[in-house]
């Protein structure tokens, strides 16, 4: 646990260091941007407007993160051989993975956690008092932070064994594929055969549905998010992240470094 | 048999290469060796030998393709044998974002030293490395040999054991390889084992208490410096003065001359002819010498041998 603590704290540090959180200047003008402009062209929707664009960039912005920081976790390590050191001290492969998982996945909190004030800051300007019901944006940030959780841990397995392009390719890839596992599910293909269809169906449950983490029409509409969904998505993400870093942990525990 | 600080036995690396890596370069060929507790053992060879390898295999930074090796009578597979042993990284590279202190802090941890401890033990070590005045500034404004110190500080911050130091002075200045020697000494004074390898045979001979010679992947030799090169020990040389060199004295033939001053080498059997006829002549013998091949000779051998032979091999299949 100290080593995992050890690695985490100082993945934070170096993301801190590295001026990562600087894209939260970028937020606040957007959001800046986006109040003053809503306030003027949009009639009665300025809130919708406000909280759709700023969930919005705040899965985006994350998802930024969360790939190419996810996949520079271990690559950058290994290209720089820092990881070298640090090997050779009574540190198991595996915490060391854990350690870099919870640096990023705390370095994505911050961020997220000072995005989502920022987007209370904006929809303040256009309407106050904020309402009981804005706590929902709450309850889709959270979910947007289990979504890159989950984008860390595949960005982690896939730079485990690949190169960093490729890992990126490769995230990204089961990002985009992730949103339409639902879609894959439940399609009726009337010319598929019935084996095509299983096969598909299958697939579409080992891929990560990242559908499951999108509230935000609930959200913008002040209808409320079910606590089951909330409950069922945590499960999911934890499982899901559990098993992609148990993966990885395997894939890593036996690489050759240079 | 008492136990070694580092045992190995038949360890090999292959890599795979080429598309779809069928094909195999073996890095290191069935390397059995073992390393006495307290010695300085030094790790020779060209580049691409196998030093690094056999190092970066004793870390579990690469797998072997056979073979085991132990530490400290510990397998190289248990973590926890990490607790006792230091390892200095080739061109060691650190996390450029944090200063010295902060690195040494970070390493510490591992080590599970308490806050006070650690600070003590950083603080120490830094004076140590000569680090003491830049301990807060951070490594991306280091040189290559600020790196190097602060390299070997993290291989020795926690009293281990056994130290393994990779081309320890590579990229350091002649006052860095003064210092890294003195480290090395002082550690050996403390009883602890070093492991270091190095292309630099004066640093070897200086320090070792024996070495081991890899070329092309295989142990070509080991033992202490002077057993080495004893094995071929060959000739005398006898400096001497002479201020009118006389006609007959066969000698002066094949001597080279500075000055006054005349050396010449010949076999040990004709000595105390060659004295004698010195003597006759009126010579002022400065020095009698017995010419022993340093351990440079000795490993320029080796490493000639073995490219006669890949390239032999190379004809052969041609």
């Amino acid at each position: 646990m100290r080593n995992i603590q050890a690695v985490a704290a100082n993945t934070f540090r170096e993301a801190v260091r590295d001026r990562v959180l600087y894209n939260l200047v970028f937020f606040a003008l957007l959001m800046m941007g986006a109040a003053i402009l809503v306030g003027q062209i949009s009639i009665g929707i300025e809130q919708d407007v406000i909280v759709s664009l700023g969930l919005t960039a705040i899965s985006v912005v994350g998802i930024f993160i969360a790939v190419f920081l996810g996949v520079a976790l271990v690559s950058k390590e290994m290209d720089k051989r820092t990881l070298y050191a640090l090997l050779a001290k009574p540190v198991k492969r595996w915490e060391f993975l854990l350690g870099k998982f919870f640096g990023l996945v705390m370095t994505l909190t911050v961020n997220t956690a000072a995005m989502a004030a920022g987007l209370y800051i904006a929809l303040w300007t256009v309407k106050h008092p904020l309402m009981k019901s804005d706590a929902y944006i709450l309850v889709a940030v959270y979910l947007i932070l289990l979504k890159l959780a989950l984008i860390v841990a595949l960005a982690l397995l896939f730079s485990c064994f690949t190169t960093p392009f490729l890992a990126i390719l490769f995230t990204a890839g089961m990002y985009v594929a992730g949103l339409f596992a639902g879609d894959l599910r439940t399609v009726q293909g009337v010319e598929l055969d019935p084996a095509a269809l299983g096969l598909m169906r299958g697939i579409s449950y080992l891929l990560p549905n990242f559908e499951n983490f999108n509230v935000m029409g609930a959200v913008v509409h002040g209808s409320g998010v079910p606590a089951a969904i909330v409950w069922q998505d945590t499960l999911y993400a934890i499982l899901y992240v559990a098993i992609v870093l148990a993966g990885a942990a395997v894939v890593f525990s036996r690489r050759n470094l240079k | 048999m008492p136990q070694g600080a580092i045992e190995i036995e038949n360890l090999s690396k292959e890599y795979p290469y080429g598309f779809l890596h069928l094909k195999k370069k073996k890095s290191l060929e069935d390397l059995t060796m073992r390393v006495e507790d307290g010695e300085v053992f030094g790790f020779l060879g060209p580049n691409g030998a196998g030093k690094s390898t056999t190092i970066k295999l004793l870390m579990r930074l690469i797998f072997p393709t056979a073979g085991t090796a132990r530490i400290l009578g510990k397998s190289i597979d248990d973590v926890s044998m990490h607790g006792s042993i230091g390892y200095l990284p080739e061109q060691p590279y650190f996390y450029d974002y944090l200063t010295a202190y902060e690195v040494l802090d970070y390493f510490a941890r591992f080590h599970g030293l308490r806050a006070n401890d650690r600070r003590a033990r950083v603080e120490a070590m830094l004076k140590k490395v000569g680090l003491d005045t830049a301990k807060k500034i951070q490594l991306r404004k280091y040189s290559k040999g600020m790196l190097q110190r602060v390299g070997l500080a993290q291989a020795i911050l926690h009293d281990p054991q056994v130290v393994v130091l990779d081309e320890p002075m590579s990229g350091l200045d002649p006052l860095g390889r003064r210092e890294v020697r003195d480290i090395i000494l002082e550690l050996k004074r403390e009883g602890r084992t070093v492991l270091f390898s190095t292309h630099v045979l004066s640093d070897a001979e200086m320090l070792c208490d024996r070495v081991g010679v890899i070329v092309g992947g295989k142990l070509r030799g080991i033992g202490a410096p002077g057993e080495l090169v004893d094995m071929k020990a060959q000739g005398m040389e006898i400096l001497f003065e002479l201020s009118r060199a006389p006609g007959n004295l066969p000698l002066l033939a094949k001597a080279m001359r500075t000055g006054e001053r005349y050396r010449v080498q010949f076999p040990e059997t004709e000595l105390y002819a060659a004295l004698d006829a010195l003597k006759a002549a009126g010579a002022r013998i400065l020095s009698v010498t017995q010419i022993k091949p340093t351990l440079e000779e000795y490993f320029m051998d080796l490493v000639e041998a073995d490219r006669a032979q890949a390239s032999a091999v190379e004809v052969s299949g041609k």
